[in-house]
Formats: structure tokens, sequence, C-alpha cells
């Protein structure tokens, strides 16, 4: 049984539709990539599924259960947490009490210490900056704690808008790696949206590349990094 | 007599600044620029009379329990008026709560009268020296409090979960929002606090400026002023620009003349918005309205 499954789900991004009816599956433990030009519809997708936006139509089924008009405080609860695009830190929190909204949903404070612990090993940096100001970090620190924030909530599986996006290429190897360990050490499901193909399909199993609210082509991440044709054509870029 | 004034009017400017930081929390978190803030603080005071003289009640019970009133009257007026609202433009917010502040005028006139009351509890004429600067006993009563509430709201806003998550609100309600973070019910906290802090003012401020339906207009204003010192946005910067006033406002009637301590804010203000219209602690942040 799959993790995540979306079925013909449709929504609108204020006046404009922004989902026509895309169908996407995370399996437990698995790392899929949604693919696509700005505008695809790739974060509306991700904002779908922690609740923030609201679907028009479809369904989304979570470990076989239907979600679809929760709150993005049960989707939390339930085991899903976002790392949203931009980053999106709290600017004049510290890092510690950054991580501590992450876990807001919770109220088991000895494995949030715990937890916190956790995410200081997975990015020592953090830990050596705990008592900062977020809006103080670098960018690729930004990254770091928006992903360790993310993980706070104990998910099962994580949503990841962009986590390369205007990140120093070296950085965006990490970045990358770390989502690796993520998955294979934390045993997380990762469902993320990228622009940079190339590492999205290494480090995934499957991936989705949509196109105006539409999934155009869907396959292995093998397969699909093999078929430049595709990739050309709905991404707009040859890679 | 130089330091007597300061004193004295650090002792005022800390009950504006607790009215200040009141209207700062709420307009951060919900865009809306709070009038009847004093209201909530002048139905607290009416409140403390009722339970003090008529229902016969120790004073810190009188306090508890305005407190506690002055907390649901806050999170009634954002469940009820404000939050159906919420999303309007701040225009719609602000003129609503001009509305809330006429009802609450009105229903303070009702129960108890238009005329000025004594509060039944007064303090001890007698000053006290500090340091040979002279002050009244009520005054640094006042300011022994605002110490003390100040202090826990410091710890409510950096130790506790729904502290800082009021400030994460603040920061950046989506993200708060795609957190998990119950963006309504931290909203209703917001107002929640206001409240809270209005009840204590109210029952401080009573014995010094009697109480009637119009006590707290000078004092909201005063708290408002502050707040536009810090922006609208920083509490430091409001607590700040509300000790400024206190203690201009008491050196200007003291050394110029008793008519002109009123007017010593909005000279403040007009000198501070000319020069610093960010306020005085510079935000470049603050949200548009």
């Amino acid at each position: 049984m799959s993790l995540l499954k979306i079925d013909g789900l449709e929504a609108n991004y204020g006046p404009v539709t922004a989902l026509r009816g895309i169908s996407i599956e995370v399996p437990e433990g698995g790392i899929v990539t949604l693919l696509g030009a700005n505008g695809a519809g790739k974060s509306t997708t991700l904002k779908c599924i922690s609740g923030v936006v609201k679907p028009r139509g479809g369904t989304i089924e979570w470990k076989g259960d239907k979600i679809l008009n929760r709150s993005p405080n049960w989707i939390t609860r339930a085991g899903i947490a976002q790392v949203p695009e931009g980053r999106r830190i709290f600017k004049d929190l510290s890092v510690s009490e950054n991580l501590m909204m992450g876990a807001y949903t919770r109220s088991d404070r000895g494995q949030i210490r715990s937890d916190e612990e956790r995410v200081f090993e997975l990015f020592p940096r953090l830990k050596e900056r705990s008592k900062q100001l977020g809006g103080s970090l670098s960018g690729g620190e930004q990254q770091m704690l928006a992903i360790g924030r993310g993980l706070m909530a104990r998910p099962t599986l994580l949503l990841l808008d962009e986590p390369s996006l205007g990140l120093a290429p070296l950085l965006v190897k990490d970045i990358f790696e770390t989502l690796l360990k993520l998955n294979q050490e934390w045993g997380l499901a990762l469902l993320v949206v990228e622009q940079n193909v190339t590492m999205a399909l290494k480090v995934s199993q499957f991936g989705y590349v949509m196109q105006l609210g539409q999934v155009m082509v869907s396959g292995p991440s093998a397969e699909l990094r093999n078929d430049a044709k595709v990739l050309e054509s709905y991404m707009g870029v040859a890679q | 007599m130089l330091g007597q004034q300061i004193l004295s009017g650090l002792a005022t400017g800390s009950l504006y600044a607790l009215t200040a930081i009141a209207v700062v929390v709420v307009f951060r978190n919900t865009r809306t620029i709070n009038l009847a803030q004093g209201d909530f603080a002048m139905i607290g005071a009416f409140l403390g009379i009722v339970f003090l003289k008529d229902w016969g009640l120790n004073y810190y019970v009188t306090i508890l329990l305005v407190v506690a009133c002055c907390i649901v009257l806050g999170f009634g007026v954002e469940r009820i008026i404000m939050r159906p609202i919420a999303n309007s433009d701040w225009l719609t917010l602000f003129t609503t709560t001009i509305g809330i502040y006429y009802i609450l005028h009105g229903v303070a006139g009702l129960f108890w009268g238009r005329d000025t009351k004594a509060f039944p509890l007064t303090f001890d004429p007698t000053p006290v020296d500090i340091l040979g600067a002279v002050i009244s006993q009520g005054h640094l009563y006042n300011m022994g409090w605002a110490l003390a509430i100040g202090a826990v709201l410091y710890a409510f806003f950096n130790f506790t979960k729904q502290g800082v998550a009021m400030r994460a609100l603040t920061d950046d309600p989506e993200a708060a929002y795609m957190m998990g973070i119950p963006v309504r019910f931290i909203v209703l906290l917001t107002w929640g606090l206001a409240g809270f802090i209005a009840g204590f003012v109210g029952i401080l401020i009573a014995p010094i400026i009697y109480v009637s339906p119009e006590m707290m207009d000078e004092v909201l204003v005063k708290g408002y002023v502050a707040a536009v010192f810090g922006g609208l946005y920083s509490i430091q910067g409001a607590v700040i620009g509300a000790l400024l006033i206190g203690v201009a406002e008491n050196l200007a009637g003291g050394y110029i003349g008793s008519h002109v301590k009123t007017a010593t804010a909005f000279v403040m203000i007009v000198v501070l918005l000319a020069f610093r219209p960010q306020g005085l602690i510079g935000i470049q942040k603050r949200r548009e309205i």
C-alpha cells in the first residue's frame, strides 16, 4: 500500500486553475520527485497535501484514510511535514525557537528534546548557532534549519519545496546527501519538488513531470534521466 | 525636584507601556489597530469597584477576577466580532474597533452611570523617599506591578510554546500555518493577552485617575503614540516610547505648565514621524497594512 495516494486532484490558485486532475503516489520509505517548469503546479500540489490550499476536487489518501479537508495542524500530527519554498524560517526567532515551532503539534517534551539533539547531529552548524536569530543565518544554514524544523514534527513523509533553490553548487550537493541520509537512515519518505532535474532524478526512485497543472510523464527516475527529449520538452531547458 | 518628576513620569509611563504592548501585539498579529484597548481596562476598573465595594471581596481576589474577566472580554471580542471579518482590510478592522469602543463606553454608562467614581481603595498619601527623590506610594506600587507584568510577558514570549508561536505568527503567518500552528487559536490568545494586560492596567490606574467611561481615553492615545515609537511592531520600542512620553509630559507639566502636559505626547509623535517614520527602533520589515 502506498503511503500517500493522490487521485484526480484539482485546485485553483486564486482565480487561476492550478491543478487539473493529477495523480501521484508516494510509497512507504520512497523518494519521489515532482519536476516541471515554473507555474506547473508543483508547489500547489504540496500545499494541497499539507492542507494549506483547499483542493476543488479529487482525493488525497494518507495511509488509506481520506485527508482532503483536514487542517495543516491535523495533517502535521498525522505525520506529514513541509519544508516550504524559500525556506520561510522565522527570522526573528532563534534557531532553537524555530525548531520548537516545528514541534508545535507535539507535546512529548522528552522526545522533542532528543529529536532536537538528532537534528543537531545531522546539522552541527545549527547547534553552534542555536541561540542566533534565524534571519542572521546564511542561505545554506537557513535551508538546514528549514529541514530541521520540518523534522521536528517527527514526520513519516517530508514534503520539500525546492530545497536547493538559490544555494551554491557545493551546498546543493550537501542538501541532496542529507535527503538520502534522511531516507536511508531515518527511514523517511520524501516528496521533493525540484528545478534541479539532474540531482532530483539521481536521488529519487520515481519521478513525475508536470506541466500546466497536469502530470505529463511519469516513471522510474533512472528511465526519466535517460529520456532527454521528455525532459527537454517539459522543462523548457536542455539538460 | 527633577529626579522626582522623572520618577513619577516613569511610573505613569509604565502603565502607558503596558497599554502600548497590548496595542503592538494585537496589531502585528491581526493588522488591527485596537482602539478599544483602553476600554477593556475601563471595564476592568468598573468591575474592580463592583468586586471590592459591592461584593466586599479581597483586593487580590479582585485583581484575579478583573484580569480573568478582561481576558474573557478579549476572547469574546475576537470570537464574536473580529474573527468573522479577520480577512478584511485594515480600515475595516480599525473602524470596527471604534464601534467596540463606543459599545463598551455605552455598556459602562448603562450599568454604572456616566459620573466619575472614586475607586474604593486609595493609597496612603504619605510619599516615600527613594535616593532623595520623593514619590507617591501609588506610583511606586504601580511601577512595581508593571515591572512584574513585564517580566511575566517576557517569560511568556520567550519560554512558552504559545508565546513563541505568537511571535512566529508575527514573523510569517503562512509559514506558521504550514507548521501546523493553529493560527486562529493563536489570534484568540493574542486578544486574550490584550485583555490580560488591560485588566491589570484598569485596576492599577483606577486609584490614580478615578473611574468613568472616559477614564482611559487619554491613556489609550498615549499608549498608541508609544506603540508608534516602536513602529507598531517592536515591543522594546513601544516600552521605551511609553517611558519617554511619561517622563517628558511630567517634565513639561512641571516646568512649563500643566496645560501643555497632554500635548507633549503629540508633539513627540509629530517630531518622531517627521524624522523616523519607521519608529524609534528601526524596523524595516514591518508588515504593510
